[in-house]
């Protein structure tokens, strides 16, 4: 089942297009969302939990229509606010309580799961203190506590990453990959960084000035390729064994492209590893490397942005 | 005892899994947002007088409490030794001879209950959930209406019990009392109405207070000047009309106009359309203010 489907959606503003016939399926699992800023994330958040009407197209979270169902759908979904939104002079736990009360749950309620989801985040005897002397990255924990409160069956994370360092950033992914593992909760999460979702998210849907690039399953965008990397010795009297190996392929009858030292030889089907292997064996060169190379993300979103220069400076941050 | 508890604390800190259960989903009943809001309101209200927040947040609120019913207990003394025949103060000219109480704790305690939210940004998480801005407004008003009721009713039971323990007439004395009380539930909407809207404008809690303790103090200031000057020069009906332009000569004139008490301005209403006019604007600053109120947050919740 789909979690969130949209179908055309369209949001303009007076001057600009927020989000343009957007079709996309989130299916169950960690999906990440991935833009540069303005690409039209937060707009796609605010009408997903039914704060903001669509100017065209429909959607739909936890099959529930955001048009007209958005008070359900916001008892059943998280949300993790991009900016800084926590008072600074209560403490984690009271913060966190006044939040589960203010999605319904009765106080004694509110204080287990409190404490429980405090804990699950990673926030132990500080959860005591006021958040105004809290880390960065506590609270990030924070945000994310309050939105898990209520024991959603979805949470939607902006930015989680933000203003995180890189070991900050590494827990946090774990964490909301957790949230699905452990918890059973679905997860759309947004970044302008593709990298970090790569390992985080089943699925990554990408957009840019509101359009939708690409939605694929993550082992699809970086499914493995019939490209073969091969990295060979210098011959016994020192020369270079690659241009041999070079000419020794395409004698083979592979198609090779030359990277400095490495070989990218595209192979049709199983029988091209072992002609790699017979071949590179029959010249004599020790052979340092032979590997499947896969695609990243980054190359996929490199490829599409070719043909959309305009936000080249985001892929380079990515 | 505190070792052991060190030693757990420390290994729960270091693996984080020593007292994990596994994550548990919540299956108990999920109120609407009937009871969100209702929540929120007893939030509010709790607030305003510094409960379930820190010590300090406590002495404002509560310190003008004291001063609120000092007065009151003073003159339920007084009449009881004195053995009074009569009330020495109504109990609807208390809120007016000591306004400069809950003047302030208006100031001090309406932008604390709808500022911060604005200042730390954490509106998002209030409209991400079943609540709207419309039972938010409502929440945070019921709130500090209900705030200052009990801040303005107290003095005046102790006025009442007073006047029992002196034996004054007892069906008269209720009779007064409970007109009171819908009097000073007004000027409690009053005054939250046009505290919560000037509070809400600024995110800057000092700012607020500074605005609201001016347009109070200010008015009535400026209102008092007027009308002392125009009651001398012999115009009384310019000077009972002079009374529209402060939220405290505006309710006198209004509970006289309601309640035919004596005013506490030098000039009350001015005839029947004068009383008519006061009542008139007295509901329609309440109402108004309330819309403004809303107006502003459905603006903020969509931004």
């Amino acid at each position: 089942m789909s979690v969130i489907a949209t179908e055309e959606l369209t949001k303009r503003y007076p001057r600009v297009t927020a989000l343009d016939q957007l079709t996309v399926d989130v299916p169950e699992g960690v999906t990440g969302l991935v833009g540069a800023n303005g690409a039209g994330k937060s707009t796609l958040i605010k009408i997903l939990l039914g704060l903001s009407p669509a100017t065209e197209g429909k959607a739909r979270v936890l099959g529930l229509d955001v048009a007209t169902e958005g008070a359900t759908i916001r008892e059943r979904v998280g949300y993790m606010p991009e900016h800084d939104c926590l008072p600074p002079d209560v403490s984690a736990t009271e913060f966190v309580m006044h939040m589960a009360r203010m999605s319904g749950l009765p106080s004694t309620a509110a204080r287990e799961r409190t404490a429980d989801t405090l804990r699950h985040v990673g926030l132990y005897e500080e959860r005591y203190r006021p958040i105004g002397g809290y880390s960065t990255g506590m609270k990030q924990r924070v945000k994310l506590a309050q939105a898990l409160v209520h024991d959603p069956r979805l949470v939607l994370l902006d930015e989680p990453t933000n203003g995180l360092d890189p070991v900050g950033r590494d827990e946090m992914l774990d964490l909301i990959r957790r949230i699905h593992t452990d918890f059973g909760i679905s997860v759309f999460v947004t970044s302008h960084l593709l990298g970090e979702l790569e390992r985080t998210c089943d699925h990554v849907v990408v957009v840019d000035g509101g359009k939708l690039l690409r939605a694929q399953a993550t082992k699809e965008f970086t499914r493995t390729t019939g490209v073969f990397t091969v990295e060979v010795d210098t011959n016994a009297d020192g020369s270079d064994g690659t241009d041999d190996a070079q000419t020794a392929l395409v004698g083979a009858g592979l198609p090779v492209e030359r990277d400095g030292r490495l070989l990218h030889v595209s192979v049709a089907d199983e029988t091209g590893y072992d002609t790699i292997r017979d071949t590179i064996d029959g010249l004599g060169v020790g052979l340092v490397r032979l590997q499947q190379r896969r695609h990243r993300i980054a190359e996929v979103f490199l490829g599409e942005q070719s043909q959309a220069p305009q936000t080249e400076k985001e892929t380079a941050d990515a | 005892m505190p070792s052991s508890e060190a030693v757990n604390q420390s290994s729960a800190r270091g693996t984080g899994v020593i007292h994990d259960i596994g994550y548990r989903h919540y299956e108990g009943p999920r109120g609407g947002r009937r009871q969100i809001t209702r929540a929120l309101y007893v939030h509010s209200l709790r607030g305003v007088f510094g409960l379930g927040r820190a010590a300090k947040s406590k002495i404002m609120p509560m310190g003008l409490a004291t001063f609120m019913v000092l007065p009151a207990a003073i003159i339920v003394a007084v009449m009881i030794f004195m053995g009074a025949e009569e009330p020495l103060v109504a109990y609807t000219s208390y809120a007016i001879i000591v306004q400069a109480v809950p003047a302030i704790f208006l100031a001090a305690q309406a932008p604390q209950t709808v500022s911060r939210d604005l200042r730390f940004h954490s509106l998002p998480m209030y409209f991400s959930r079943p609540l709207t801005d419309r039972d938010y407004v409502a929440a945070k008003w019921a709130g500090m209406t209900s705030a200052l009721f009990i801040l303005l009713a107290a003095p005046v039971v102790i006025l009442y019990a007073g006047a029992l323990l002196g034996k004054l007439d007892f069906m008269e004395q209720t009779g007064d009392f409970l007109l009171a009380l819908v009097a000073v539930l007004l000027l409690a909407a009053l005054l939250s109405g046009i505290g919560l809207l000037i509070a809400s404008l600024t995110p800057r809690r000092g700012l607020g207070v500074a605005a609201i303790i001016t347009l109070l103090a200010g008015s009535y200031t400026v209102v008092s000047a007027v009308q002392g000057i125009t009651y001398e020069l012999g115009s009384e009906k310019l000077a009972g009309w002079a009374g529209l332009f402060s939220p405290m000569t505006l309710f006198d004139g209004a509970q006289v106009a309601l309640f035919g008490v004596d005013s506490n301005t030098p000039a009350g209403p001015p005839g029947t359309i004068g009383k008519v006019v006061f009542v008139v604007v007295l509901l329609a600053v309440i109402a108004g203010s309330y819309a403004l109120l809303s107006l502003r947050y459905k603006k903020v919740s969509h931004s």
